[in-house]
C-alpha cells in the first residue's frame, strides 16, 4: 500500500482521461461542478472541461433520466450519486428505463452511474449501503465493484466505453487508504475475475473492500501453513463463474465474502452457481460471510461487528478448513 | 411568468390537416377496441378518445428533428409525428416485424433513434429523458430543436414530474410539457389528485411559462400548443400547457368508466373534440359532409387493409429470441443454473 495514487484519485484521473479522450462524455451529479463532488472525485474537472461537468438539482430520478435521454442522443454521461444509498431515489429510471431500453427498442443506453458504496466508521444506515446485488438482480445492467486502485482506474475507463448501462460501485473505505505506485497500462476486461492470491486449501470469492479483509485473513492463515486462494470478482454482473469454478476445482472448499446483506446477495448467487454447476468439486459445504441483516449501524463499535472483517473471514476459513 | 393565450388565426389548411389525423386516430382506435373485444390483442388497449385535439396539436407542431415522448392517450399525436397505422397495428397485434418485435406492446412503442421515444409505464419518467436529450443537443451546439412530452393529471402528482420539470427549468431547456387534464386518473377524480385551484398554477412554482388550452377545441389546441412550441424553440425555456377535457372511454378497454360523473359528461367538457371539429369545418364551409365521408372511407380502407396484412405476419418465436438484455455480448451473464 505504498506509493502515491489513491483509489479516489484513480477514479478522478480516469474521469479526466475519458473527458479528454471522448467529446461524448460529460458528468452530471450533485455538487460535482466547481465544488468537485462530496468526496472530491471530480475535483478540478469542471475547470479543466468547461460545460461538461454539471451540477444537478437534488433529484436522483431526474439525474438518471437526463443521462438516459443524453445517451439515446449518442452521449456517454457519467452520473455521480452522492452516496450509493441515494440511488434508490433514482431506482425507477435505472432499472425500468436504462435497464430495459436496449432489449425493448434495440437502442443502447451507455450510461455510467457511480455509486460511492459501502461502510465507513460513523457512516450509519443511510451512507453505508452496498447496492450491487440489488442492481445485478435486474436485467440489462452491468455491475462493477473494483477493489484495487488499478481496477478503479481501468474499470472506470472501460465502463464509459461499454454500450450498456454500468453501475459502478466504488468503495468509500478504499478512497483514501488504498494506494498504488502507478496507474495500469493494461487490465483484465470487464466480466473477468482476477486471482488475487493463489492457494490450494480453500477459495475465498469476494470483491470490493472485502478483498482486502480476505487477503489479510489469507496472510494470517499462511503463517499456520494454509494456502488460501482469493478470487476478486471485479464485476458482479456478469459473474465470472468459470474462474470461480476453476478455483474451487483446485481447492475443493469455498467461502464467499461480501459486505452486503445476506438475503439474495452476490454470495448467495455464487454459492448457487457453484452448488449447481460444480457440486462434485466440493469437499465441504460452501460457506458465506455477509454483513448482519440489520440496517448498517452508526456507532463504529457496532459497525465493525456488523461487517465482515479480516478476523471474521479468518474464523470462517478455519471452520471451513475443519469441515 | 406570464400565462400566454395566443391570438394567431389558425389557417384552414392546418385545421383540416389536423382533423384528418384526428379521424385517422379515432378510427384506428375504434379498430383496436374491436380487435381487443375479439380477443386478437393480448394485454391492454388504452385509447385517447376525447383527447385527439390536444394530442394532434403536439405532433403536428413538431419537426422531424424534434423529440417527442408521447403517453398512453396520444394516438393522434403519434400519427402526426410520423408513427404509422402499420407499426401501431404490428405492435398491438404482436407482429415480429413491428418496432418492438413483441418485446413490448401497445402504447410502449417508439423509435428512439428517430426522436420518437418509447415510454415506460412509470408516469413522469419521460420528462427527464427528453430533457437529457435536449441537454445533449445543446452540449453539441445543436440549436433549434424542441422536445415535447405528454402527461395526464395523475402524472402531475409523481416525484418524477417534479424532479423532471424542475431540472429542465434549472437548465432552461426547450421542453414542452403538455398536460391533458382528463379529470380522472384511472378512477381517481381531480379532487383526490391535487389541491391547487388549477394545474396551470404549477408553472409559477417551477419558474416556467404556462399556457391554457381548451382541450375540446381544436383551434385552441393548435394555437396554444403551437405558441408554446414556438416559444421553447426561440429560447423561452420550458413551457407547460394545461388543457381540460374529458376522457370519453375507460382507462383501458377493460374499464367501463362507470365512475365518471354524468354531470361532467353532459357539460361542455364532455363534448367530443372530433365532433366539435367536424361541425366547425362544416360551419366554415372548409369542406362538405361528402368530403369528410370520403376521408373516413379511405381511412377505413387503409386500416382494414393494414390489419389484414399484419394478421398474416409472423409473431415472435421464443426459440429464435436471443434472450439477451445487454448489447455487448461479452457481458452476457454465463450462468447455466
Amino acid at each position: 500500500m505504498s506509493g502515491g495514487i489513491t483509489y479516489l484519485e484513480a477514479i478522478r484521473l480516469a474521469q479526466a482521461k475519458v473527458l479528454a479522450d471522448d467529446p461524448r462524455v460529460f458528468i452530471y451529479g450533485q455538487d460535482v461542478g466547481s465544488f468537485g463532488g462530496a468526496f472530491k472525485a471530480t475535483k478540478n474537472l469542471a475547470k479543466e472541461f468547461p460545460g461538461r461537468v454539471l451540477d444537478s438539482p437534488l433529484s436522483e430520478d431526474a439525474m438518471v433520466g437526463m443521462a438516459i435521454g443524453a445517451a439515446i442522443e449518442g452521449m456517454r454521461p457519467i452520473v455521480e450519486m452522492q452516496f450509493a444509498d441515494f440511488s434508490t431515489c433514482g431506482f425507477n429510471q435505472i432499472v425500468n428505463h436504462a435497464g430495459t431500453l436496449f432489449y425493448r427498442t434495440g437502442v443502447c443506453c451507455p450510461i455510467v452511474i457511480r455509486l460511492p458504496s459501502g461502510g465507513t466508521a460513523g457512516g450509519g444506515p443511510f451512507h453505508s449501503q452496498s447496492m450491487e446485488a440489488l442492481y445485478a438482480h435486474y436485467p440489462g445492467l452491468v455491475v462493477m465493484t473494483p477493489g484495487t486502485v488499478e481496477d478503479a482506474y481501468s474499470m472506470m475507463i472501460e465502463a464509459v466505453a461499454i454500450d450498456d448501462p454500468v453501475i459502478f460501485c466504488e468503495h468509500k473505505l478504499l478512497y483514501n487508504h488504498l494506494k498504488a505506485d502507478a496507474l495500469p497500462s493494461e487490465a483484465l476486461p470487464a466480466g473477468q475475475a482476477a486471482l488475487a492470491r493463489p492457494g490450494r486449501d480453500a477459495t475465498v470469492v469476494t470483491y470490493g473492500a472485502m478483498l482486502h479483509e480476505a487477503l489479510a485473513a489469507a496472510e494470517t492463515l499462511a503463517s499456520d501453513g494454509y494456502e488460501i486462494e482469493v478470487v476478486d470478482l471485479r464485476t458482479i454482473k456478469p459473474i465470472d463463474t468459470d474462474t470461480v469454478l476453476g478455483s474451487v476445482a483446485r481447492t475443493g472448499r469455498l467461502l464467499c465474502v461480501s459486505e452486503a446483506w445476506p438475503w439474495g446477495s452476490v454470495c448467495a448467487e455464487v454459492i448457487a452457481r457453484v452448488s449447481s454447476e460444480g457440486f462434485g468439486l466440493l469437499d465441504a459445504p460452501p460457506q458465506r460471510l455477509n454483513a448482519k441483516d440489520t440496517p448498517v449501524p452508526y456507532h463504529p463499535d457496532l459497525w465493525s461487528s456488523h461487517r465482515p472483517t479480516a478476523a471474521a473471514v479468518e474464523a470462517s476459513l478455519r471452520e471451513l478448513l475443519r469441515m | 411568468m406570464p400565462v400566454v393565450s395566443g391570438q394567431t388565426p389558425i389557417l384552414q389548411e392546418q385545421f383540416i390537416k389536423a382533423f384528418r389525423v384526428m379521424l385517422l386516430a379515432r378510427l384506428l382506435e375504434d379498430k383496436l377496441a374491436s380487435l381487443y373485444r375479439s380477443g386478437l390483442i393480448r394485454g391492454g388497449v388504452f385509447l385517447g378518445k376525447g383527447q385527439e385535439a390536444l394530442s394532434v396539436s403536439v405532433g403536428i407542431n413538431l419537426n422531424k428533428s424534434d423529440i417527442f415522448a408521447p403517453l398512453i392517450r396520444d394516438q393522434a399525436g403519434r400519427l402526426a409525428f410520423g408513427d404509422t397505422v402499420l407499426d401501431t397495428l404490428r405492435t398491438y397485434l404482436g407482429s415480429q416485424l413491428g418496432s418492438m418485435r413483441g418485446r413490448d406492446g401497445n402504447i410502449h412503442r417508439g423509435r428512439p433513434r428517430e426522436g420518437y421515444y418509447a415510454m415506460i409505464s412509470h408516469l413522469g419518467a419521460m420528462i427527464p429523458a427528453v430533457s437529457g436529450a435536449l441537454l445533449a443537443r445543446r452540449m453539441r451546439g445543436e440549436t433549434g430543436a424542441v422536445g415535447a412530452t405528454c402527461l395526464g393529471d395523475g402524472a402531475t402528482s409523481t416525484g418524477a414530474f417534479h424532479e423532471g420539470l424542475n431540472a429542465a427549468a434549472v437548465e432552461k431547456l426547450p421542453l414542452v410539457l403538455v398536460i391533458a387534464n382528463n379529470q380522472y386518473a384511472y378512477s381517481t377524480p381531480n379532487t383526490r389528485q391535487f389541491a391547487c385551484d388549477d394545474l396551470l398554477d404549477k408553472a409559477i412554482g417551477y419558474g416556467v411559462t404556462g399556457h391554457r388550452a381548451d382541450g375540446v377545441d381544436l383551434e385552441s389546441c393548435l394555437e396554444v400548443v403551437g405558441a408554446a412550441i414556438q416559444s421553447a424553440r426561440e429560447g423561452g425555456g420550458p413551457q407547460l400547457v394545461v388543457a381540460k377535457l374529458l376522457r370519453l372511454v375507460g382507462h383501458g378497454e377493460h374499464d367501463d368508466a362507470h365512475y365518471i360523473d354524468s354531470a361532467i359528461k353532459q357539460s361542455a367538457l364532455g363534448r367530443d373534440c372530433v365532433t366539435v371539429a367536424e361541425a366547425r369545418i362544416l360551419e366554415e364551409k372548409w369542406a362538405t359532409a361528402e368530403d369528410i365521408e370520403s376521408w373516413k372511407k379511405s381511412i377505413h380502407d387503409e386500416i382494414e387493409t393494414t390489419t389484414a396484412k399484419v394478421r398474416k405476419e409472423p409473431t415472435p418465436d421464443p426459440n429464435e429470441e436471443d434472450w439477451c438484455a445487454v448489447s455487448d455480448t461479452r457481458l452476457v451473464d454465463n450462468s447455466q443454473s
